[in-house]
Formats: C-alpha cells, sequence, structure tokens
C-alpha cells in the first residue's frame, strides 16, 4: 500500500519577466488503487503540478512539501523519484535520436530493479506489452519516439507503464491526440497495470471521454493553479454538461 | 632520411585554408623544419583475390592531381615510394581489406602516400587503422574507375601527443560510388582533408564522419567537393562532441558547383554537441555555385548542448543523469558509427566513446 501526499504545493517558473507563480498551495493524497483525475481549463496549471513532482528543472518548489509512503520526494533526483515508484507518463514525449526502443526500455528496467533482467523473461515481457498495446514488433527497433504519431507516442508511454512497474503513475493529458480506437486500447492499457499492480493513478485531462473507460473514483477540479472543487465520478459529468465557466476567473 | 630542396610558400596562419590550424603545434610540417625519418608504418591484410598491394617507387608513380597544400607538397616530395593497393576490374572483394599502422614514434615524422584504385566496376571496403604514436603527414589517394564502389573507413585513434595531417583526395569516374567514414578520437592534433573529385556523370560520394575531441585536443576536418561535371551527388554528414578545456574541432565543408555541373544535388550537415565549458566548435558550410540548373543543394549546422528535456525523460524512467548522458551521446554517434558495418570496431568505438565522456567528468 503507498500515498502519495502533495501537500500546500506552491510552485513558481521562471521566465524572462521573473518568477510567476504558477500552483498556489496544491492538496492531495493518492492512494494505491485510488484513480484521482484532475480536471481543468488550458493554463490551470495542471502540466505544473505533474511535472514538479517528477522533478523537472524548469520548476522550482516554493512552498509544502510531496511525499512517498512518507519519504520526500522533492529532495531527490529526477531518477530517485522514478526509483521510489513514481512515473510520469507524458503529454508530449520526447525524441531520443539513436536509442531504440528495446535499448531504452532494457537500460530503464535495469535503473529500477537494481539488476539487468533476465533475457529471456524480458523478451517476452516486452513482446506481451507490445501485443497488448497492439503495437508493431518492429517498433522496438525504432529510436525512441522519434518519427512516432501522436498514437503511438502514448502507446509507448503506456507500454512503459506496463512493463516499469510504478506505485503512483501521472498521466499527463494521455487522452490527447487520440482517436476513438487509441484511447480504448491505451485506457485498457492502464486499467491492467492498475489491476497487475494495484497502481494509483493521477490523471490529469482536459475531457471527460478518458473517464468513460478508466472510471476515478475522485475527481478534481484545477483552477488558477489549485484544486477549488472536489467529488466524485458525478462531478465529471457536470463538468461535461456546464464546461469550467463557473470555476474560472472565480 | 629525406632533404628538401624545394622552397615552399610556408603557411602564416593568415591563410583561408590555415587560419583555424595552430601552427605552433605541427612540429614543423608545414614550414619544412620537422625532422623527416624513413619509417614505412602502413601495413596490408588481406588474402582476396584480385586485391593487390605492392610499394611503387616515387619516379613511377605520377599523381593525377596537382596538390596546392603545401605539406602534401613536401610529402609528395619526400615520401619515397607510394603505397598502392588495386583492385581489378569487375572484383568484388567480400571482406574486409584492412590497412594499420601502428606503434611508430614521436622523434621523427613520417612522410606517406597511399593511392587506392579500384578497376571498373570493382566494388570493395577498405579499413585504415592507425593507432599508436604518431608524427605523420600522408596523401591519401582514390581513384575510381567508372561504375565501381569503395567503401573507406579511416579510424584515428591514435594515443596522446600524436600529430596526424592527411589528405584524402577522390577522383570519382562516371557512375562510380565513394563513400568515406572518417573517425577521430585520439591524437594530439589531426588535420584531415577529405576531397572528391567528380569526372563522370552519375558518380556520387557520401562523406561521413564522427569526432570527439578532448581537453587540448584539436581535431579539424576540413572537405572539399568539386561537382565539376553533370548529374552527380554528394552527401556529407559529420557529427561532433567535445569536452574539456581547450577542446577545439574544426569542420568545413566546401561545396563548388561548377557552371558544366547542371543536375547536381548536394547536401553538408555538421552538428557539434558541447558537452562543457571550455571547448570550442568552428563550423563552416560554404557552397559556391556557378548554375542554377541543379536538383538540390543544401547544408545545415547546428552547435548545441545537452538537451534538458531528453535528459528529464530518461531520468523519469529512472535512469541516472550519467547513464543518460552516455544514452544521448552513443545515440548522437549511433547514426553515423552503425555505417562502418562491423560490429568489432563499432563496439571499440562506443567504448571509447563512453570513455571520452567518462573521462571528460560528466
Amino acid at each position: 500500500m503507498s500515498t502519495l501526499e502533495i501537500r500546500g504545493l506552491q510552485v513558481s517558473v521562471n521566465t524572462d519577466a521573473g518568477a510567476v507563480e504558477i500552483l498556489k498551495g496544491v492538496d492531495l493524497t493518492i492512494k494505491s488503487g485510488e484513480t484521482h483525475a484532475i480536471m481543468g481549463p488550458n493554463g490551470s496549471g495542471k502540466s505544473t503540478l505533474a511535472y514538479s513532482i517528477a522533478g523537472h528543472p524548469k520548476y522550482s518548489i516554493t512552498g509544502g512539501t510531496v511525499t512517498l509512503d512518507g519519504v520526500d520526494l522533492l529532495e531527490m533526483t529526477v531518477d530517485e523519484r522514478a526509483k521510489a515508484g513514481l512515473f510520469l507518463a507524458m503529454q508530449y514525449p520526447v525524441e531520443v535520436p539513436g536509442v531504440s526502443v528495446s535499448n531504452f526500455l532494457r537500460t530503464a528496467v535495469t535503473a529500477l530493479r537494481g539488476e539487468a533482467p533476465k533475457l529471456r523473461t524480458w523478451t517476452g515481457e516486452v513482446k506481451d506489452a507490445m501485443e497488448a498495446l497492439k503495437m508493431d514488433p518492429a517498433f522496438a527497433t525504432r529510436n525512441v519516439n522519434e518519427g512516432f504519431s501522436g498514437g503511438e507516442k502514448k502507446r509507448h508511454e503506456i507500454m512503459q507503464l506496463e512493463l516499469l512497474k510504478p506505485k503512483i503513475a501521472i498521466l499527463d493529458e494521455t487522452d490527447s491526440g487520440l482517436d476513438v480506437d487509441a484511447l480504448r486500447i491505451v485506457s485498457e492499457g492502464v486499467v491492467r497495470a492498475k489491476e497487475a499492480n494495484n497502481l494509483g493513478v493521477l490523471l490529469i485531462t482536459h475531457y471527460t471521454r478518458i473517464l468513460r473507460y478508466i472510471k476515478p473514483d475522485f475527481v478534481h477540479v484545477f483552477a488558477n493553479g489549485k484544486i477549488v472543487e472536489e467529488g466524485g465520478a458525478e462531478l465529471a459529468e457536470k463538468l461535461e454538461a456546464n464546461g469550467y465557466a463557473e470555476y474560472v476567473g472565480s | 632520411m629525406s632533404l628538401l630542396t624545394t622552397n615552399y610558400l610556408t603557411p602564416t596562419g593568415r591563410e583561408e585554408a590555415w587560419r583555424f590550424t595552430p601552427l605552433k603545434r605541427l612540429g614543423g610540417l608545414h614550414d619544412g623544419t620537422a625532422k623527416v625519418g624513413d619509417r614505412q608504418s602502413l601495413s596490408y591484410k588481406s588474402s582476396a583475390s584480385g586485391v593487390k598491394f605492392e610499394r611503387i617507387s616515387r619516379e613511377l608513380a605520377t599523381s593525377p592531381v596537382e596538390t596546392d597544400d603545401v605539406v602534401m607538397q613536401r610529402v609528395r616530395e619526400g615520401a619515397h615510394n607510394v603505397a598502392t593497393l588495386t583492385i581489378a576490374a569487375n572484383t568484388e572483394v567480400a571482406e574486409t581489406i584492412t590497412l594499420s599502422r601502428s606503434a611508430q614514434g614521436l622523434d621523427s615524422a613520417e612522410f606517406s602516400r597511399v593511392r587506392i584504385e579500384l578497376g571498373a566496376h570493382a566494388r570493395a571496403t577498405v579499413i585504415m587503422e592507425n593507432t599508436g604514436d604518431a608524427f605523420l603527414a600522408e596523401d591519401v589517394e582514390f581513384v575510381l574507375a567508372p561504375g565501381s564502389n569503395l567503401t573507406f573507413v579511416s579510424l584515428q585513434e591514435w594515443n596522446t601527443g600524436s600529430t596526424h595531417l592527411a589528405k584524402h583526395h577522390a577522383i570519382v569516374d562516371r557512375d562510380a560510388s565513394f563513400k568515406s567514414i572518417t573517425v577521430t578520437v585520439g591524437g594530439s592534433l589531426v588535420r584531415l582533408l577529405p576531397s572528391v573529385e567528380f569526372i563522370g556523370q552519375g558518380a556520387s560520394c557520401e562523406l561521413l564522419g564522427v569526432y570527439f575531441a578532448t581537453e587540448g585536443q584539436f581535431f579539424e576536418h576540413r572537405m572539399f567537393v568539386d561537382h565539376k561535371v553533370p548529374n552527380a551527388k554528394s552527401r556529407v554528414n559529420y557529427k561532433g562532441a567535445l569536452a574539456g578545456q581547450g577542446a577545439h574541432t574544426v569542420w568545413i565543408g566546401d561545396v563548388f558547383i561548377r557552371a558544366a555541373a547542371e543536375g547536381t544535388d548536394t547536401y553538408e550537415l555538421n552538428r557539434n554537441l558541447l558537452l562543457s565549458d571550455g571547448a570550442r566548435a568552428d563550423s563552416v558550410p560554404n557552397l559556391e555555385i556557378e548554375t542554377g540548373e541543379i536538383v538540390g543543394a543544401g547544408h545545415a549546422s547546428t552547435t548545441g548542448r545537452f538537451d534538458d528535456e531528453q535528459l528529464f525523460y530518461l531520468m523519469s524512467r529512472g535512469i541516472e543523469l550519467s547513464d543518460a548522458r552516455r544514452l544521448v551521446v552513443r545515440g548522437f554517434f549511433n547514426e553515423i558509427v552503425t555505417e562502418i558495418g562491423d560490429a568489432v570496431i563499432q563496439d571499440r568505438l562506443m567504448d571509447r566513446i563512453d570513455n571520452e565522456l567518462a573521462k571528460a567528468g560528466s
């Protein structure tokens, strides 16, 4: 049983015009097996929350705490956070020229497990994960995210989620840019990872359509750098009908 | 011991061709003050039929082209013979032909001339492996008869303290293809001048290279592609990394499309990765065009540092910073190193690149 605990998190980003505060005190607790959806308008700070928890150097933490099972994540380097059990599926996965998917995955799993996986079992694991996400086997020989379509990038992120077996996963707009079929395939992957590893999920999205496949236990409305309303799955339906208008500018 | 009589114009450093080169570090190769020894460090290994290696005396080996490079002029006057590798017409040599130089010594300079000739429709891969201590000025010529195909790999894995100046000049006839892969990872000062001269239509070349300079190393790759006939194609792609105080690389890509060279297709690219402060990469593409009737002509040059987004992505999967940097650098060079097509050499070079990176204190 794991718990990601975010308390009073304040984050700013440095711009040419000086530091700009983006997160203005976020409180959120995610436990193993739970799915939390964070919904909000563009520019409300949803992605900043995701990237600052993962440790992106662009963001400065100016207040608050983030712990995973009581251990301070904010003191850790980016790779240490991953080793502690955190995973971030990115909205815009980054191209790494000249590095094949299979080499990348093997390097990552070796780092996370502390030893190289047995070749035969690992090859089988990768093959199964790719098949489950309906990916061409040739995918493993391609360079990481290079020339991938939007859908391929997202499948690749979820394949890593299934293979690397984190405790808590943050999915940053994993649904954006996906057609209906790809959305279903990717969502099924998230559900599989949840069931297999009792994963806790923080799902960041703009739209409700992914919530038809991944049922949230909690829905949090995010606006102006903080959570402004919380509820169950029914809150998503209300947002679907009314939009974010009542939260913006408040 | 050679005695040079001709009075050549000694470069001052103000000439375009010499403006980046630290003349003081050439050990007198440019001004004729270098002591020249009688070494012949090149050895040959191949048992393939249709391949001949011999040393032809200077008097019998007239060079097909003049050279305007003062060091090469001295080499041509000073070297007693020309190491000549001949691949007979219509011969396809399946196995790689290896020419190697090793452990030469730094007390006196070696002047060396090498010629590689392919008969019509011959096909071969030649690897020149350079290791040990070198004080070397080298004139390498390639003559590709119509329809022939040569892949030439030159590996500069010299010991610290080595000085190596070389010209690689290829004369490429009708429908022949010349591909070179140049790797420079060792030595104190290496200055290579790859050049290609197309003399028949449908000829093509691909000049690829990688270099990695660390503290105090100077590596210059200055190429010239001469499109003097119609419908020839050239591609240039050099990638370099630099780390450490005083690491300096120079890449010059000169392409000349003469008035007669209609239908030319050329593109050249140089990318540099600066891995630390105190290193300097010069990158100068030059395109001179005398006809507009061409298929394409372009160039690109970039010099940058590690991409934070790439490192963040890799690290967010649990990969440590030093390993993430190693992956990115290997990936950067991978595109060209895999072109060598020899797994043993590729692994050795990648390990060397890892070591250079580790040495640079990543």
